[in-house]
Formats: C-alpha cells, sequence, structure tokens
C-alpha cells in the first residue's frame, strides 16, 4: 500500500483578517509529481511552509512523511528550493552546499557530486554574489538534492531561467521521479509542465478548486479542443459544415478557421474534415485544452485587492 | 550538539573570511599595548604595580570598548538573514530554533573571547618584557581575571545583540537599537545613578541600595567585578569605599545572569516566530 508522503486535513491559515489558505484538504501519494498551480497570492507558499512547519495552521492537521505536524525529523528526509533562493554572498559555492550539507548529515562527497550534476563544478569555487541568477537556482537545486530526500518542495524552481537550463533542470527531476522521489512543484510556467507531471492543483484565494490529471482537469473543464483548419480562400464556412454539426467556429482570418468541437465529437469531426477533398481542407492542426485553458478555467485571476501578502 | 557547533563554525569562519576576527583583535591588541606601554605609571606610595594599573585602564576601556564591538557582531545575526532571505532556507533544514540561535550566539561568543584573549594577552607579554620589575604572580592572576571578566562582559553583550536581532523586523532598526542600548547601558545610565546619588547625598533608598543597581547594570557589574574584586586595584579606582563589603561572586552571578536571561528571551521570540 503506497504510504502518503502528504496529507493535509482541513488546513487553514490565517494572518489577522486575511486567510492565506482556506480549509485544504489534499492527500498526495510518495512517488507522484505534483504541480500546484494558482494565482500569485494564492497560498502556495503559505502551504510549502507550513509543510516545512515553518508556519503554524491556523486550524487542521497535516503530516508529512508519515510525521505529524511535520516537524525537524521530517525536515531531514525533504528537500526545499524557495522561491528567489539566496545565500551568504561571500562564500564560495563549494563552501555554502558543504556547510548544508553537513546541517543535514549528508556526507562532504556528497556535494561534490551534486556541483557536478547541477553543472557547478567549474564555478564551485567562486563566491556566490559572483554567481548568475541560473547559477544560484542550480545551487539551490544541488541543496535541495543534499542528503537523498524522499520529498522536494520547489517554489517557482524556473522562474528566470533560460530555456535549457530549464530542461536540464526537468531531466533531474526525472531521475529524481524515477528513485521514487515525490515532488511538489509550484509554478507559473504552464507548458512545461503539461507532460511532466501526474496530477495538477490548482490554488484560488486559499482554497484548492481543483485536483486531477490533466486528462481529468480537461473533461471537467468541458474545454473544446481546437481544430485549426487551413482553407482556401473564403473557405471558412465550409470547412466548419464538412466537420459536422458539433463544431463552433471560434476564429476565422482570410485562409484559416478555428473550430472548436467538444473532446467527445473529436474524432469524428476530425474524421469528416480528412476525408474531405482537397479543395475543402488544405491542413489541419488539433489542439486540445491546454494547461493554460484549464488553469483559467479554474484558476482565473483575482480581484486587483486580493494579491496581498500577509 | 552537532547541528550548534555546525552553525557556530560557520559563523567563525564567517568572521575570519570577513576580516571581523582580525581586526577585533588588532583593535583591542593595539589599544591595550597602547595602555600598557605608554601610559606612565603613577604608582607613587602606594606601590602598585604596572600589571595592575594596566588592568585599572584597560579595564575602563574595555567597558567602552567590549560592548560595542560585542553589538556590532551580534546586532543583525538573525534578522540580517531574514532580510537576505537566508533564514527561510536554514530554517527548512532539519536544525531547531534552538540550535540556530545558539549556534550563531557560540559562534560571536566565540569570536569575542579570542579577540579579548589575544588581544589583552599580548598586552601583558608586551609588560612582562620591559617591565622594570617583573609582575608578581598575583598581578598575573588579576590579569586573567581581567581577560575572564572581559570575555563575559563581551559575551553578555552579545547575549544582548543577540536579542536585538530578533526583536526587529528590519536590519537598520537593529542597528539603531544596538547604539540606544549601548548608550544607555555604557554611558547614560551611570551619570543617571550619579546624579540620583548626588542629589540624594547618597543617603536614603538609594544610598543602602547602590550595590544592587550597579549590579543591575552588566558594564557596572564588570566593575565591580574587576576593580573591586582585585587587590590593590580597588585602591587606585578609588572604588573601595563604594563595595567593600561586596564578595566577588555576586557581580560575575550578575554577569552570568546578563548571558543567560537575554539569550532567553530571544529563544523564546525566535521559537514562537513564524515565517
Amino acid at each position: 500500500m503506497t504510504r502518503d508522503a502528504i496529507r493535509l486535513t482541513g488546513i487553514t491559515k490565517r494572518y489577522g483578517a486575511f486567510t492565506a489558505v482556506d480549509d485544504l484538504t489534499l492527500a498526495v501519494p510518495e512517488g507522484e509529481f505534483l504541480a500546484l498551480l494558482g494565482h500569485n497570492g494564492a497560498g502556495k507558499t503559505t502551504l510549502m511552509k507550513m509543510l516545512l512547519g515553518l508556519t503554524r495552521p491556523t486550524a487542521g492537521s497535516l503530516s508529512v512523511l508519515g510525521t505529524e505536524g511535520g516537524g525537524a525529523a521530517a525536515r531531514r528526509a525533504l528537500g526545499f528550493l524557495p522561491e528567489n533562493v539566496n545565500f551568504t554572498g561571500g562564500s564560495s559555492g563549494r563552501a555554502a552546499l558543504r556547510y548544508f550539507a553537513r546541517l543535514k548529515g549528508a556526507p562532504k562527497a556528497q556535494a561534490e557530486d551534486l556541483l557536478e550534476r547541477v553543472g557547478l563544478a567549474a564555478a564551485a569555487h567562486k563566491p556566490v554574489r559572483t554567481y548568475s541568477k541560473g547559477m544560484r537556482q542550480r545551487l539551490g537545486l544541488a541543496q535541495a538534492l543534499l542528503g537523498e530526500p524522499r520529498l522536494l518542495l520547489l517554489d517557482e524552481p524556473t522562474s528566470g531561467l533560460d530555456p535549457m537550463l530549464r530542461q536540464e533542470f526537468y531531466r533531474i527531476l526525472r531521475d529524481m521521479k524515477a528513485q521514487g522521489v515525490t515532488i511538489l512543484l509550484s509554478s507559473h510556467v504552464l507548458s512545461e509542465l503539461q507532460l511532466r507531471t501526474d496530477r495538477i492543483a490548482i490554488m484560488r484565494h486559499g482554497r484548492l478548486v481543483a485536483c486531477d490529471t490533466l486528462q481529468g482537469l480537461q473533461q471537467a473543464a468541458g474545454l473544446p479542443v481546437r481544430i485549426r483548419v487551413r482553407v482556401p480562400e473564403g473557405g471558412a464556412e465550409r470547412a466548419a459544415a464538412q466537420a459536422g454539426p458539433g463544431a463552433r467556429v471560434l476564429a476565422a482570418n482570410g485562409r484559416s478557421v478555428e473550430l472548436g468541437v467538444s473532446l467527445a465529437d473529436k474524432m469524428e469531426a476530425l474524421r469528416r474534415l480528412a476525408n474531405g477533398g482537397a479543395g475543402d481542407v488544405e491542413d489541419l492542426d488539433v489542439l486540445p485544452p491546454s494547461l493554460d485553458d484549464v488553469y483559467a478555467h479554474f484558476g482565473g485571476s483575482p480581484a486587483p485587492d486580493e494579491e496581498v501578502a500577509p | 550538539m552537532t547541528a550548534i557547533l555546525t552553525i557556530a563554525g560557520h559563523e567563525i569562519r564567517e568572521g575570519l573570511r570577513n576580516r571581523w576576527v582580525a581586526t577585533a583583535t588588532l583593535l583591542l591588541a593595539a589599544l591595550a599595548l597602547a595602555l600598557s606601554l605608554v601610559g606612565s605609571a603613577p604608582v607613587g606610595e602606594v606601590g602598585t604595580g604596572r600589571l595592575t594599573v594596566t588592568i585599572v585602564s584597560l579595564s575602563s576601556l574595555s567597558i567602552y570598548l567590549l560592548p560595542l564591538i560585542a553589538l556590532l557582531l551580534a546586532f543583525d545575526t538573525v534578522v540580517g538573514e531574514s532580510e537576505r532571505g537566508t533564514l527561510l532556507l536554514m530554517l527548512s533544514y532539519p536544525v531547531t530554533r534552538w540550535q540556530v540561535l545558539g549556534g550563531k550566539f557560540l559562534g560571536h561568543a566565540a569570536i569575542l573571547a579570542f579577540a579579548t584573549t589575544v588581544g589583552f594577552g599580548s598586552a601583558a607579554a608586551a609588560i612582562a618584557a620591559v617591565a622594570p620589575q617583573a609582575p608578581t604572580v598575583a598581578e598575573w592572576w588579576n590579569f586573567a581575571g581581567l581577560i575572564g571578566a572581559s570575555v563575559a562582559l563581551g559575551i553578555a553583550f552579545v547575549a544582548i545583540g543577540t536579542l536585538v536581532s530578533v526583536t526587529v523586523k528590519e536590519r537598520t532598526t537593529a542597528a539603531g537599537v544596538a547604539i540606544v542600548v549601548w548608550l544607555f547601558l555604557v554611558v547614560l545610565y551611570d551619570m543617571g545613578l550619579l546624579g540620583a546619588l548626588v542629589a540624594t547625598e547618597g543617603q536614603g533608598f538609594l544610598g543602602e541600595t547602590l550595590p544592587v543597581w550597579l549590579l543591575a547594570n552588566p558594564a557596572d557589574a564588570y566593575r565591580l567585578l574587576t576593580l573591586a574584586s582585585f587587590d590593590g586595584a580597588g585602591a587606585v579606582a578609588g572604588l573601595e569605599a563604594v563595595v567593600a563589603d561586596l564578595p566577588a561572586v555576586w557581580p560575575a552571578l550578575a554577569l552570568a545572569a546578563w548571558i543567560v536571561a537575554p539569550l532567553a528571551v530571544a529563544w523564546t521570540i525566535f521559537a514562537r516566530r513564524e515565517l
């Protein structure tokens, strides 16, 4: 039976009159890669702080890696990468990582291995204050991986990183997942999460408004599959008629038209479009509802005065 | 236990790297040497040795300098990390709040103890080298006592500085508070006490309870410890009348209390802080 790496029941956190997290219940089984999405101020970071035991919930109970309330014992087996990670400027990357390794009870050799793994071996002797943002994030990831954690909490880990670095980053995460590590990652960059996560949790104003696989969320949202059809001049209506009764025209310009069909009608519409003559349909692309669309549906955006930090 | 030592070791390494250790040691050594070599001994008929005179002048200077150095070391130990954003990361590790606070305190205390011992010690060595007559064994013991008491004074103010660093929200505020604390405890307190004594002519409640008022201030407790307890030093400093009956253990306990109490309060505040 898989144990839950994280179990939150009715977790609420209030700062005075402001409710940062509102009655949140969530269970994350071991080995799952969960994406945590939400607008700025939705409560994602507060949630992570509670999991780390840095903040106490106002109500509700939580357990991390089997430890009720998540104290120092749970922290031994988890790694945390905060948003905008920072290190004492003057020490070298190597010295900083060795220090953290000692704090976590990890062997010194592991620090060297991790520096190699995140690509910082060459710059490890330089002081951290000379590091670029990407280098600091790499060092941050290295420290999160110290001590062979069973759970990784990553708060916007790829923000401000170039695409190559992001790829490397997810490659490392993939290796961790292969070892059975549970990963909770909060991010705003939806496109890179789409194919990599098991489930997606969406928070809005402190509440958990959705938590399911991408397919589950797509179905629940009932968003249309978009089919972009390239047509000869003026052929928009013909193409729409071709696709069948379930298709709605979402957008049209001269040579291309975007049709919306429900998931159920998708295959039927595609068959009809494909079987039509080349005179009606020159080319088509299928765009299932992306994570962006799903997120916009569930997560929405906050009212202007609701993005408040406690 | 190892976590505290690791964190303390880190603070010491930081102190070495940013030249705090070297600066504090050199400063104290330079001043101690200046006082011991340049200052002429007003021995006259009292017959006190060179070393004893140095003890008096050193302790008078220490009262102003050691608290300042200690406060500068410790005033931003928590608030500085909090502002830089490194505190969040540190607390995500399997360390308790006490280990973090205690480790930082221990590191700063070690730095100050080293600087004081080496600084003052070098002055003593210089005296031993140039004095016309070698200091007596009793004088050496007294000097060792001075170093011990100075270290205690410094550590007491490290504790106070640590307390300041957990109570404020901004580093600049901490700097201001530290200066006010120094000013109050080291300068204004005694002025106020003196003024009150003059006003009441040393009689009445104040006159009776003067030792208590002196013990309540770590700087004065240090003064009592160094000047009144070492034979001969009291005579030179002119304090004998004030505390002739006060056993040395009381000022020592007062200093110890000034180490423990601020630290305990700091821990209580820090342990309950939510990030």
